[in-house]
């Protein structure tokens, strides 16, 4: 349900989307940006705020912020400092985060999302810099909790949207986008489950027609792309359904619950947020110098849209299969180096999206944890390109190609006698030999039974254990009852 | 500017500083001749003058993005008032 079902209510949705960069160090500091290690063994004295420790900024990570923006559009800031934002909570060594308040790196923008309403352009406020916070837990049965600073100090940037989404829906679609973006440029893994890309919404109603925006709610912790559109879904239920009532909706901060889809609240907004943002003094200021910034624009790689046209261009391919083969940089990789191995791109692609993806589907991984080679695929291509029949292949090779990472295609058809005229030869005594075995039925069918055709076919696949070709089986019998 | 007793006790609670109510006068005495003292700023004339928000003239003082450690676990747990082998320990804290 969203605002739409009511017609008299509208949604208005803005996305704040926190994503963690792929450098080597920290944002400030040396220690090493590594999910997964034993806690608190990437740390640094920067990192835990150690008095007399001074902070000095990532080079990799203002490059790595830049090329977003330029893949946003936005303009780039070439003068920039850090602001601390102060708070206090255990896993925020210092008291505050070092974040940039007044100068964010990139300025505006904006990122093209397709929905059922036809493409729109959603605007962006900005995309700054800031350090990530440590992890705390919090272990039942005791009256303390465990800290560690592992991701304390990991570069993120954090992407703003303007408040201008207005279903459940386009903000999927967006961040569908943002995902494929930074996985594409290479600056981080996109991984929603293991928080290197975060997403917080800013939900709010208003009556159709209303220019003043509703009190909003900032909803987290949602842990995949589907959890952010299920989230606002029943957050704009829930806002209208209060409003309905002639209750007011009060500001707060609210936390995703997978199980029901809804959200229950962390703590309300209205009490005591001030930041109190003020320059911070030990860091001194950033210039980018023109040549640089040139430079970064030089190596853009290419967009996921471009690749898009690309392919529909260069090989003819339906918009569907274009968005196919460009919905993960991973994806994309794979295609593109199959193609240059084995020119047989409308194979490949029917390879990938077909027998591959339901594997993908059905393993819930992504291609390169599959274990199959670009090298295999394109051979697979090759092979039925010519005369292997696509559903034997994906039946009896594919299989065994997962099983054995070492075999080739073209060894194991012929192992299993589905290659060559000599394959032809195999089948006809085939053929002959179940014609034999049912002389009535041959007579019946002679007779004007066609449909004992299908009959005959079943017993030549059970001969062969269905490792033929059933269109030259089709063909032989054909041949020899006519 | 005048500071109140109501910024006082706003200030208290951000900083998480607590004080008896005797001090309170002595506290809102002691902020009002600060910030008074600082306002003589005013005077100046900073038309046109872009905020100073460091000491230092250089620029991009930045590092290539290179991993060094400089201390181990064991090191960084030992200031700690209260751990185990693996993590610092705080009072229960949930949000």
């Amino acid at each position: 349900m969203s605002a739409e079902t009511n017609p008299t209510y509208q949604a208005v949705i803005g996305l704040e989307v926190h994503i963690q960069l792929l450098t080597s160090s920290k944002l400030f500091a040396s220690d090493a940006n590594k999910y997964g290690d034993p806690p608190n063994t990437n740390i640094s004295v920067i990192t835990l705020a150690h008095p007399g420790t001074l902070p000095r900024v990532n080079k990799q990570a203002l490059e790595l912020a830049i090329k977003m923006g330029l893949a946003c559009g936005s303009e780039i800031s070439q003068y920039m400092i850090f602001d601390r934002k102060n708070y206090f909570y255990p896993d925020l060594p210092k008291g505050y985060q070092l974040t940039q308040d007044r100068t964010p790196i990139c300025v505006g923008g904006s990122i093209e999302v397709v929905t059922d309403q036809g493409p729109r352009e959603i605007k962006l406020n900005r995309i700054h810099l800031e350090e990530d916070a440590g992890k705390s837990f919090h272990p039942p049965h005791t009256n303390e909790s465990l800290v560690d600073f592992n991701r304390a100090g990991t570069p993120l940037i954090e992407l703003v949207t303007e408040p201008v989404l207005h279903h459940p829906d386009e903000a999927y679609q967006l961040l569908s986008e943002i995902r494929k973006l930074v996985t594409f440029l290479g600056i981080c893994d996109g991984n929603m489950e293991q928080g290197s890309l975060r997403c917080d919404c800013n939900v709010s109603v208003r009556r159709m027609g209303e220019t003043a925006l509703g009190k909003k709610v900032e909803i987290k912790n949602m842990n995949s792309v589907r959890n952010v559109r299920r989230a606002i879904e029943k957050e704009v239920k829930r806002q209208i359904g209060q409003l309905e009532k002639g209750d007011r909706i009060i500001s707060e901060t609210r936390s995703f619950d997978e199980k029901t889809g809804g959200s229950t609240s962390m703590r309300s907004k209205e009490e005591v947020t001030d930041y109190r943002y003020f320059p911070e003094p030990d860091l001194s200021p950033l210039q980018i110098p023109d040549d640089w910034l040139q430079s970064i624009k030089e190596a853009m790689p290419v967009l996921p849209k471009q690749l898009q046209l690309q392919l529909e261009e260069q090989f003819g391919f339906v918009l569907e299969d274009a968005l196919f083969l460009t919905d993960s940089v991973e994806m994309h990789n794979f295609f593109d180096q199959a193609v240059k191995q084995f020119p047989y791109p409308e194979h490949i692609l029917n390879w990938l999206k077909g027998p591959v993806q339901s594997v993908l589907n059905e393993r819930g991984i992504t291609i390169s944890q599959l274990g199959l080679t670009t090298s295999q695929l394109g051979e697979l291509a090759s092979l039925t390109a010519g005369e292997l029949s696509f559903s034997v292949a994906a039946q009896k090779i594919l299989p065994l190609l997962l099983e054995d990472p070492s075999g080739t295609p073209k060894a194991i058809a012929d192992r299993l006698g589905l290659l060559g005229s000599s394959n032809s030869d195999q089948l006809e005594p085939v053929v002959l030999e179940v014609l034999e075995t049912f002389p009535d039925k041959v007579n019946a069918y002679k007779k004007g039974k066609k449909g004992l055709l299908g009959f005959f076919m079943g017993q030549v696949m059970k001969k062969t254990n269905s490792t033929v070709d059933p269109k030259m089986a089709n063909e032989l019998l054909s041949k020899h009852l006519n | 500017m005048e500071i109140n007793r109501e910024t006082l006790l706003k200030i208290a609670h951000l900083a998480r500083l607590n004080f008896s109510d005797e001090s309170e006068d002595e506290m809102l005495q002691g902020l009002n001749d600060m910030i008074n003292w600082v306002e003589k700023l005013h005077e100046v004339d900073t038309e046109g003058v872009d905020p100073l928000t460091n000491m230092s003239q250089e620029v991009n003082s930045w590092r290539e993005d290179e991993v060094k450690s400089d201390i181990s676990r064991e090191q960084a747990l030992k200031n700690a008032p209260k751990k185990d082998e693996e993590f610092f320990k705080v009072p229960k804290v949930l949000k």
